[in-house]
């Protein structure tokens, strides 16, 4: 639970900041991103921590490095398959995910030093914070940017600023997301 | 004349940092300093066009030849790893000042996602091995250019008195966002250049 608010991977450690500011164009993408990236940070986690005894100190970067890409390559067929519109949106972020420091991060701070049953929840923790984190910082750039929330209309069209969904728009949206986060921990 | 628009299209409308969104990590944690600025953009510069070569020829002679396509993102992040690796041990015996200079930020840059990016954009969009060069070259002096431009931004802002909640990583966020404002400035210029050159 610690990685949804108190060490929320975006807002606070700022963590994986390039699909963080590249895919949030929109509330849904934002959603379908961190969904991406928690179902690899799951399954890594569990992995890297069920064969952490096998591994030699020595060499356990690459190891952990091939583990992660091996479960991207696994979503990036799937999603390929399944949900090909998406896939195209997302396009390149979704083998980005390889190099995504909050994947090797939590490998080298959780994973390798606990159980597979811990791994699995620090895992859904962490990817949680992150998918909330981008859907909100997505539903932020969408409703300003279009008016619209979820594809749902809630502001008539002439009121949108198109710099929102713009790339400027995604660093102020969370330069001003960030901002309002720190003053509420403060609080 | 096909060079000279993939160069300032990559540097200028297309920057990689500004409006493709990759490599922002090193670009907001390295961006202190003018100087360490400087040293970043030109490792950067470096692995990234030898690791445009090394993943193209890998692409072409082995995963194509062998239909491996599937193995894009292992077979690259494992190579880039390694090249880096062997820049590192290269640099440290043939030319000790350049190792000095870029040295501490080589491992940094494995997990810098627009090497693995460009190489797989180069890929995607079907560049020949010289057009590859030429894109990753120029995307790596974009980076540069963004970086060292941002560096210089925020040595100014640490004079600058700035409330409490947005200190630290909130301002550097928007003030990327207005230099990227200013970049948006350079959109079109490709196409005009294109007409220009009768492309």
């Amino acid at each position: 639970m610690n990685g949804i608010i108190k060490e929320n991977p975006t807002f606070v450690l700022l963590l994986g900041m390039c699909p963080t500011l590249g895919t949030t164009s929109s509330a849904i993408n934002g959603m379908s991103m961190g969904l991406a990236t928690m179902f690899v940070l799951v399954c890594s986690n569990v992995a890297i921590s069920s064969i952490k005894n096998l591994v030699p100190d020595m060499v356990r970067i690459p190891i952990f490095v091939v583990v992660i890409a091996t479960f991207v390559t696994v979503l990036q067929m799937v999603m390929q398959a399944y949900v090909p519109a998406l896939y195209a949106t997302l396009g390149l972020f979704i083998p980005l995910i390889v190099v995504n420091c909050i994947l090797l991060g939590r490998a080298e701070a959780f994973a390798c030093k606990h159980g597979p049953v811990p791994s699995f929840f620090d895992g859904l923790g962490i990817g949680l914070g992150f998918t909330i984190a981008l859907t909100l910082l997505g539903g932020v750039r969408e409703l300003l940017g279009t008016g619209k929330l979820f594809n749902m209309t809630i502001l008539p069209e002439q009121y949108g600023m198109l710099v929102f969904v713009l790339a400027p728009g995604a660093f102020i949206a969370l330069g001003y997301l960030i901002a309002i986060v720190n003053r509420l921990r403060k609080a | 004349m096909e060079y000279i628009l993939i160069f300032i299209t990559a540097v200028f409308v297309n920057n990689i940092v500004l409006s493709q969104f990759l490599g922002i990590c090193p670009f907001l944690g390295v961006s202190k300093k003018v100087e360490t600025a400087m040293g970043m953009g030109a490792a950067v510069a470096f692995v990234l066009t030898l690791a445009t070569i090394v993943t193209y020829v890998i692409q072409k002679f082995v995963l194509d030849a062998f239909g491996l396509a599937y193995m894009q993102t292992i077979a690259f992040i494992l190579v880039i790893a390694a090249l880096v690796q062997m820049v590192e041990i290269i640099l440290k015996k043939v030319s000790p000042a350049l190792y000095q200079a870029l040295g501490v930020f080589l491992p940094l840059i494995t997990t810098n996602c627009c090497i693995l990016g460009v190489a797989i954009l180069v890929i995607q969009n079907d560049y020949d091995l010289l057009t590859g060069v030429v894109y990753a070259f120029s995307t790596a002096l974009g980076f540069a250019l963004a970086l060292i431009v941002f560096a210089g931004i925020r040595e100014q802002l640490s004079l600058v008195n700035i409330p409490k909640g947005m200190q630290g990583m909130s301002i550097a966020l928007i003030t990327a966002g207005l230099l990227a404002m200013a970049f948006m400035g350079f959109s079109g210029v490709d196409k005009g250049l294109s007409a220009l050159f009768g492309l």
